[in-house]
């Protein structure tokens, strides 16, 4: 057998480089679309150039005649017209839910849906054919607006439904018996001198996940079982859902997500193009290929956010919290996602945050309009709840003259106060505000820069300064199953993971979650190379495909280390527990008096011992081992969360803005993140610092807009501008660490925590800097035409001169200013 | 069909190819070099970079019978020796990719970079790479990897992060 060398110190907590990269960096990569089977077929999907018509005639004679081209298909050419994609998470009983086509038949329901499929020889003539075939429309009245929408007399955008509402999905903490009524609170505070009410509207404008990997799947019908290659983050929930859909049995399906490019909830799906690709690959009995372009894949794959949020606070005016109401619009684009219609509750227990409300009420209403649908991007909810919170906090602080970090303070849980129930009836496990805040303030120099700032206002000075807090709180760690029993979620939350101990001492690790690029073969590898003393050299871990992970339920929402980590640990304690008794066995001695460390199994008082590896050995030679067990170490567990976990920080941004352009520089962002134990602080800072990335963008730079015939206007990375290296700075970013009780590693999740803070900390700088003037609210993205108009509106200006575009980095191909349509000129009067 | 004749990765090809076909499908479809990647259609995701006659061009806005008589390279053919070549170790050692789709562009530009400016400062490395997006990192790793990779290249620098490079994979 091989000896391996001693480990020497434990591995969680080292910052060890990735397993991952050698491959990546050497372009050994093996993304879904360098996978192309003998004999594949390539289809290309025709798409709906309108946002909502009926479809009066598809003529595909010349595509069908083109080069290449094996057969253009309607939904009722292929007999799939009944078949809807599904929608897993039916938030009330009396939810409204259209069918949602894998090709639309009569009606086109958002601009990008799919009306036919070409299937050719290569990419090129499928699309070439593409061209060809005539689609006639009867185009129908859009639905954009989501008040207009709600209105009497609206257009449906699914007549069936006789009404464009999806469902309303109430909390209330009095109702609930975990606080008292907020309505009523907010009542009391308007009448009580001694009290203030603040309201605001915010915008949560759509954004698009923009994963660099274009989405893509190959189906190959040519074994005993359908394989699927797919981009995707829910392996595992895919092969079920293709059952679903599809009626194939799951026994016959294996779904393998090799590389996957990025995610960041945008690839938590089941697509149309996927259930195509299984449908023609059984009818034609070949490999069936779609990968899809850049712009078919901002067209059509979800979006995410967009809200209207119109968000109550009431509170003493000593600045002590009363109550917070939130009503929100939802808006859900044209059909539902996977999960997208529970996304805004995601985000429902997580508007009080870290602040101390006694009364809270959360209301959503879901929205059918003619857009792309929407459903998780990163963050899913709580990136929504934190930017509303963090900003009604500065905006109540305005109102009481109080400096906004202190008023948070003066509500925020206290350290000696966890565990602490909240108005939601979640119990936060673990955590310590003042402790990330003390740090993150510091290492900001709050004080000095609010000197600087004074100064800048003082003197007048062309570029003012703001500064930006956010103290965040998420939930993560999705979750106890029981608990989204409760919220009538589509599936449970548990994870699986099982080991197996190889004949020559190595270690393979199987995982039910689906890493994407989180690192998680690194992080896994280094619990595991502690938990049974094995060099992390020796771990392999295995994942993303059903048949060699069986049962998982892949990644997203910060649950792969808080969930699947713990699944894995279980897993090593069972191969531990095995092993106790062939030691014992081995070792002629009682079992109580095997102990085990460092991957040595020795009899207690002696010399005498074992390494797991000769452990693994004799019970794969099965030659010697004891009557009462199995001959193999390898376990299997599956881990069903108790509680969520409860990662917190506090994020500062020094924000400047040039008062003459209207240009917003983030010259500084520090934060300091609480996320519990820290298995590799390299990937935990890498997750923070693209996590950072996505929460600012969604502040400055990023927005998907529809003009008003509900095309989108920023279909390439020509017009949605993500954000280029020049576009942000270094930022400064720190831990500290209170660790999870709710888990047994005491981790609490890492991925989603700067785009869930980050967003607020922004805009809070931006209106920081600019308070003086009279600006009370800029919408996002903060470009700098917004900022400049804001500038000019509050001093009583005409704006009517519209600036040179500017409107952000990347930009000016576009035909139109997509982020200043004219009827969306903010005053401050509408921002409030 | 023209003919096209190319070095990549400093292996001789000549072969029949539609007019029309751009050079990152060639290298992918017809050579297997599916190193290099595709992540737009409008050029502005610096995916596909390559360098062709040792400057770095966004294979997508090449055609394939543009780089007849020229030389390629791709990320599959910078390690020389067995050894990575100091970018590429310098992206690990950093932590400077997590899902690693924008990786190989991302390295073959900074390659490029440090060409025309050997020690460049921060702002710098962020215009230099401006043309290359990466939706993981927020890119202050790459910009790490990337001046710290300078250090290593500079003449008289060690060389001995450089690592062999494995052939069946994995751990490090």
């Amino acid at each position: 057998m091989t000896t391996t060398a001693e480990p020497t110190t434990l591995e969680v907590g080292k910052a060890r480089v990735r397993k991952e990269d050698q491959r990546l960096i050497t372009g050994r990569s093996r993304y879904t679309d360098a996978i192309t089977p003998p004999g594949t077929l390539h289809i290309h999907v025709v798409r709906s150039p309108l946002a909502h018509a009926t479809i009066t005639g598809i003529d595909s004679t010349a595509a069908k005649a083109a080069p290449g081209v094996i057969g253009v298909y309607t939904a009722a050419d292929l007999g799939i017209e009944a078949v809807g994609l599904p929608a897993a998470w039916p938030i009330t009983p009396d939810w409204k839910a259209p069918q949602r086509p894998v090709l639309a038949s009569s009606t086109v329901h958002f601009a990008g849906e799919g009306v036919a499929v070409v299937v050719a020889r290569s990419a090129a003539e499928a699309r070439d054919a593409g061209d060809l075939v005539e689609v006639d429309y009867d185009p129908l009245e859009p639905v954009l607006d989501m008040e207009a929408a709600l209105a009497e007399g609206a257009t449906l955008v699914h007549p069936d439904l006789g009404t464009n509402e999806n469902a309303t999905w109430v909390f209330d903490s009095g109702e609930a018996g975990t606080g008292s009524s907020a309505t009523d609170a907010v009542a009391a505070a308007e009448a009580d001198p001694d009290a203030i009410v603040v309201k605001r509207r915010f915008r949560q404008q759509r954004l698009i996940p923009a994963f660099m990997e274009p989405r893509s799947c190959v189906v190959d019908p040519t074994g005993e079982q359908l394989t699927i290659y797919a981009a995707t983050q829910i392996p595992h929930i895919l092969r079920t859902m293709t059952t679903v859909t599809l009626g194939v049995p799951e026994s016959k399906v294996r779904v393998i997500a090799p590389d996957v490019g990025g995610g960041f909830g945008g690839k938590i799906a089941v697509l149309p193009e996927e259930m195509l690709c299984v449908t023609l690959a059984q009818k034609l009995g070949r490999p069936v290929k779609w990968t899809e372009t850049r712009s078919e894949s901002l067209l059509a794959a979800h979006h995410g956010r967009d809200q209207i949020q119109d968000i109550t606070v009431a509170a003493r005016k000593d600045g002590t919290v009363l109550a917070l109401d939130v009503k929100l619009l939802a808006d859900m684009g044209a059909y539902l996602g996977l999960v997208g219609a529970g996304v805004p509750i995601l985000g429902a227990f997580m508007f009080n945050a870290i602040y101390k409300f006694p009364a809270y009420r959360f209301s959503c209403t879901n929205v059918f309009t003619t857009k792309t649908l929407t459903d998780a991007y990163r963050g899913a909810g709580r990136p929504e709840a934190t930017f509303a919170i963090e900003r009604i906090m500065d905006e109540l602080a305005v109102e009481l003259d109080r400096d906004p970090m202190e008023l948070r303070q003066q509500n925020w849980i206290k350290h000696e106060e966890f565990p602490f129930t909240t108005v939601c009836g979640l119990t936060y496990d673990t955590g310590n505000y003042e402790q990330a805040t003390e740090h993150a303030v510091a290492t900001f120099d709050y004080a000095g820069l609010r000197r600087e700032q004074e100064q800048r206002r003082a003197s007048n000075d062309p570029v003012q300064l703001g500064i930006g807090i956010s103290t965040f709180t998420e939930m993560c760690g999705l979750a106890p199953s029981r608990v989204l029993g409760s919220l009538s979620y589509g599936a449970g939350g548990w994870e699986a993971a099982s080991i197996r101990m190889l004949a020559t001492g190595k270690v393979e690790v199987i995982t039910g979650t689906s890493p994407h690029g989180q690192g998680l073969e690194t992080a896994f590898s280094q619990i595991v190379a502690d938990q049974l003393g094995v060099p992390f050299e020796d771990v392999e871990i295995l994942h993303g495909d059903t048949q060699i992970s069986p049962k998982g339920l892949d990644t997203y929402g910060s649950r792969s280390l808080s969930v699947g980590g713990p699944a894995i640990m279980m897993a090593a304690q069972k191969v531990i527990a095995k092993a106790k008794k062939f030691a014992a066995h081995l070792l002629e001695a009682s079992e109580d008096d095997i102990e085990f460390a460092n991957g040595q199994f020795t009899v207690r008082g002696t010399d005498k011992g074992k390494a797991i590896q000769e452990i693994a050995f004799a019970a794969f030679m099965a030659h010697d081992y004891p009557d009462d067990v199995e001959p193999s170490l390898d376990s299997d567990a599956v881990y069903d969360p108790d509680n969520f976990s409860f990662p917190h920080g506090t994020h500062l941004a020094a924000i400047e803005v040039d008062t003459e352009t209207g240009r917003v520089n983030l010259r500084k962002y520090v934060c300091v993140d609480d996320i519990g134990v820290v298995v590799n602080p390299l990937i935990a800072e890498g997750q923070v610092h693209g996590g950072l990335a996505q929460g600012i963008a969604q502040a400055l730079f990023e927005e998907a807009n529809y003009d008003e015939q509900g095309t989108l206007v920023n279909g390439t990375f020509v017009d949605y501008t993500l954000p280029s290296a020049a576009d942000l700075p270094s930022f400064d970013t720190d831990t500290v660490s209170t660790p999870s009780t709710s888990n047994p590693l005491g981790v609490k999740g890492v991925g989603e925590a700067g785009t869930i803070a980050s967003t607020p900390a922004i805009v809070n700088g931006v209106l920081d800097a600019l308070r003086h003037f009279g600006v009370t609210d800029i919408q996002m993205p903060t470009t700098s035409q917004r900022v400049w108009r804001a500038i000019q509106e509050a001093k009583g200006r005409s704006t009517q001169e519209t600036p040179v575009d500017t409107h952000s980095p990347g930009a000016g191909l576009g035909s139109i200013d997509p982020n200043n349509p004219p009827q969306e000129i903010v005053t401050p009067e509408e921002g409030q | 069909m023209a003919q096209v004749r190319v070095t990549v990765d400093g292996v001789n090809y000549a072969d029949d190819v539609e007019p029309r076909m751009l050079l990152v499908y060639y290298l992918r479809e017809r050579l297997g070099k599916t190193g290099t990647l595709v992540g737009c259609d409008t050029s502005n995701c610096g995916a596909c970079t390559v360098h062709l006659n040792g400057q770095s061009v966004k294979s997508c806005s090449v055609l394939a019978v543009q780089a007849d008589g020229g030389e390629v390279t791709t990320i599959e053919g910078i390690a020389r020796d067995g050894k990575l070549h100091p970018v590429q170790e310098a992206f690990r050692e950093y932590h400077a990719l997590q899902c690693g789709y924008c990786t190989p562009g991302m390295i073959m530009q900074a390659i490029d970079l440090l060409g025309d400016n050997p020690d460049p400062d921060e702002h710098e490395v962020r215009e230099g790479i401006e043309g290359n997006l990466c939706r993981c990192t927020g890119y202050q790793n790459i910009v790490r990897a990337i001046q710290g990779a300078a250090q290593k290249m500079k003449p008289g620098a060690t060389s001995d992060s450089e690592q062999r490079v494995s052939v069946a994979g994995g751990g490090n």
